[in-house]
């Protein structure tokens, strides 16, 4: 197992290295740079910029920036400056990373608490009409792309006034006390948690309903009930454990997911994530943070991949990586 | 009858009984051609053959979007922002009913809030087959007949209008035209490379395999959204709109053949060593003739099922660009950019028809692909394919 998450670890190296590489490339294709946008300004004269251009070493050759930048990010992890916000990337990125985990997080409770129960009834109450109407409903769920669910909740805040229509804090936060802060963030997380996390119930409804009746036509679910244990045993006891090893996997996979479904999600809501950060670092052409969030974004998803493989192994004895 | 017994075995006698029984049993069915059995299949889904009809009609009102909508796109009418959708009516003033509809003019009673009221008295007839802007059909058949209007300097705006007083519905029937192709344009792109590379990574191996595999990983390991915006800094901001159309299609395509190639490499390394492969290679014909002509069509029935699952992802990548605003441009419609005008909180508030026709098209045509690829899937082959939410 060790051996396994040792290898898997370093084989993410290359993987960062080439994802690095190709946004670098991205960035050096796109026409201009930041300074560009500062010429035009009039009050900034030409020394100042070509000053500028020298200390970012924006005047090197491409591959020359890259290795700068490589060198920096292993020997010192400094990735870079913010040239827009006068930060360093790190800081800037930080900030906006826990923001989006925050969102991720209070989706995914959102998805998986909704999706294992109402899974779990749809199968155990097959062919029955709360089956039929789940199913129909999810039918049509899966249709609503998430900028239409995002834009629709916010319709419905504007409207009514009971959540507020974007940001993450209430004007008077910092003279809230502790408990109080906690709550105006919870309720200014609420929609766009729930746009994030309903989106993938459908799915996740659908995917629990089938793992969970695939199980239930074993021979040893059979055997249950054949030595006499009530139907609730069977169902929660046995049928769901091996049911709910494909749904943790998954589980994994999502995470992933959860960061790229956010990104629209948090623009609409003013969320201030990575999502939204990295609108306006790709609109400034402020590469370092473009480059820094790429690689923070991509670096969840693969984390997320790797956990859904331990998950598996640590939930079924069967699987082992060794 | 004489005795043929094949040298494998297979009694031809057995075989004429079969032939038989078959004829004498009803309830054995006769073997059908593929094609039969694909339509007899569709018929028992509905959902399908509605998600298909729809589609269809999608289609059609785009290309002949210039004939159905009665403005151009960009035409603005500075006196009447924010018009609310005009109601059709079918009984006239004094209570007669007409089988011309009309709509009424509507005046504008708060220019600040941009309150509306209909005016009792003047009735708008809605006129068919008129005469109004020209254009040319498909970009060579030159006309100014329109599917519908009404008499100058009357106005109809069954959808409403938009900040800058342009007609909503005719927008979105030309927006159409960008939203509704950039997935086709996308799907054909991205699909010829995903397997033709799957194609050669998976019959090949080897070192092709690898080098192609470790691409789909990068690509796939940057969370798509983050993946597109960082692409489309690629070009510059401010392209002319059929420009930034093919941008997108690009940007869409590049990132799209990764999963597709994926999976085919899978199907096309289960299929390397099938007999009829290696028939095909020991009747000597070239690497590429088998890959193309022997393997990958036996992939197509998964190809088609995929494709238009994913048609809705790169629908969507057209629409969050444009609505982001580093897509398709103003004064250009797309259902994108549309959606972008509903998006301040005055405009969710007082003028809801701005969310609510572009939204509703874009559900309804997500809708209508997932529907019929979900009935293509029982149709054509029980190999299932998960996805269909890029």
């Amino acid at each position: 197992m060790r051996t396994y998450v040792l290898r898997r670890l370093l084989q993410t190296i290359p993987l960062l290295f080439g994802i690095s590489l190709m946004t670098f490339v991205l960035l050096q294709l796109a026409p201009g740079d930041f300074l560009n946008q500062m010429a035009e300004n009039p009050g900034i004269s030409a020394e100042t910029i070509e000053a500028m251009r020298v200390r970012f070493g924006l005047d090197q050759p491409w591959y020359v920036q890259y290795g700068i930048y490589l060198r920096n990010v292993i020997l010192y992890f400094d990735f870079g400056q913010s040239f827009a916000r006068h930060q360093p990337v790190f800081e800037v990125l930080s900030d906006g990373f826990t923001n989006t985990l925050m969102l991720a997080g209070a989706a995914a409770f959102i998805t998986w608490v909704l999706a294992i129960p109402l899974g779990v009834i749809a199968a155990v109450k097959q062919h029955s009409w709360i089956d039929r109407s789940l199913s129909f409903i999810a039918f049509i769920w899966l249709s609503i792309p998430e900028i239409l669910a995002a834009l629709l909740l916010l319709m419905m805040a504007a409207r009514t006034g009971w959540f507020p229509v974007g940001g993450m804090r209430s004007l008077d936060y910092d003279e809230l006390d502790g408990i109080s802060q906690f709550f105006d963030i919870l309720y200014h997380l609420a929609l766009p948690a729930l746009v994030v996390g309903l989106i993938p119930l459908a799915s996740r409804m659908r995917q629990m309903r089938g793992s969970l009746l695939d199980v239930l036509r074993l021979d040893y679910v059979t055997t249950a009930r054949a030595k006499g244990l009530s139907e609730r045993t069977v169902i929660v006891k046995h049928a769901l454990r091996n049911a709910l090893n494909p749904m943790i996997t998954l589980f994994g996979y999502t995470l992933g997911a959860l960061v790229s479904g956010s990104f629209i999600v948090e623009i609409i809501f003013s969320w201030p994530g990575l999502g939204r950060i990295t609108l306006d670092a790709i609109l400034t052409q402020d590469q370092y943070l473009v480059m820094g969030a790429v690689l923070m974004a991509s670096l969840v998803l693969i984390v997320g991949n790797l956990i859904a493989d331990l998950l598996l192994a640590i939930a079924d004895p069967r699987i082992s990586y060794d | 009858m004489t005795e043929i017994v094949r040298p494998d075995g297979f009694d031809m006698r057995a075989a004429s009984g079969a032939e038989e029984a078959l004829r004498l049993n009803e309830d054995v069915v006769a073997p059908q051609s593929p094609g039969v059995v694909f339509w007899t299949q569709m018929r028992k889904s509905p959902l399908a053959i509605a998600g298909g009809v729809v589609l269809a009609m999608f289609y059609l009102l785009a290309l002949f979007a210039p004939f159905v909508a009665p403005y151009p796109q960009e035409e603005m009418d500075r006196a009447k922002y924010f018009h609310p959708p005009q109601t059709l009516h079918w009984v006239r003033a004094d209570g007669r009913f007409s089988l011309r509809p009309y709509v009424r003019d509507m005046r504008v009673t708060d220019m600040s809030s941009f309150a509306y009221e209909e005016d009792l008295a003047r009735e708008l007839p809605v006129k068919f087959f008129v005469r109004g802007y020209s254009y040319e059909l498909m970009g060579f058949l030159p006309s100014n007949l329109h599917l519908y209007g009404v008499d100058p300097p009357g106005r109809i705006f069954l959808f409403g209008s938009d900040s800058f007083g342009r007609d909503v519905l005719s927008r979105l029937l030309f927006g159409a035209q960008i939203s509704l192709t950039v997935g086709l344009v996308g799907i054909a792109i991205s699909f010829t490379l995903g397997l033709m590379l799957g194609g050669i990574a998976g019959y090949f191996g080897g070192f092709i395999d690898t080098a192609i595999m470790r691409m789909t990983e990068l690509l796939l390991s940057i969370p798509s959204l983050y993946l597109i915006i960082a692409l489309r800094a690629v070009f510059p901001m401010d392209l002319p709109s059929h420009q930034v159309y093919l941008g997108i299609v690009a940007i869409l395509a590049f990132i799209g053949w990764a999963g597709l190639a994926r999976v085919i490499r899978g199907l096309v390394l289960s299929m390397r060593k099938s007999d009829y492969v290696t028939a095909a290679e020991a009747l000597g014909f070239g690497r590429f003739r088998v890959i193309a002509r022997h393997v990958l069509p036996n992939t197509m029935s998964y190809v088609i099922v995929a494709a238009t699952l994913s048609i809705p992802g790169y629908i969507l990548g057209e629409v969050i660009l444009s609505f982001l605003g580093v897509g398709v441009q103003e004064p250009s419609a797309s259902w994108g950019n549309m959606l972008n005008q509903a998006r301040s909180i005055r405009a969710l508030t007082s003028f809801p028809w701005l969310l609510f026709v572009p939204g509703i098209a874009i559900f309804v045509t997500v809708m209508a692909f997932n529907f019929l690829g979900d009935g293509l899937r029982d149709a054509l082959d029980p190999r299932r394919v998960s996805g269909g939410r890029a």
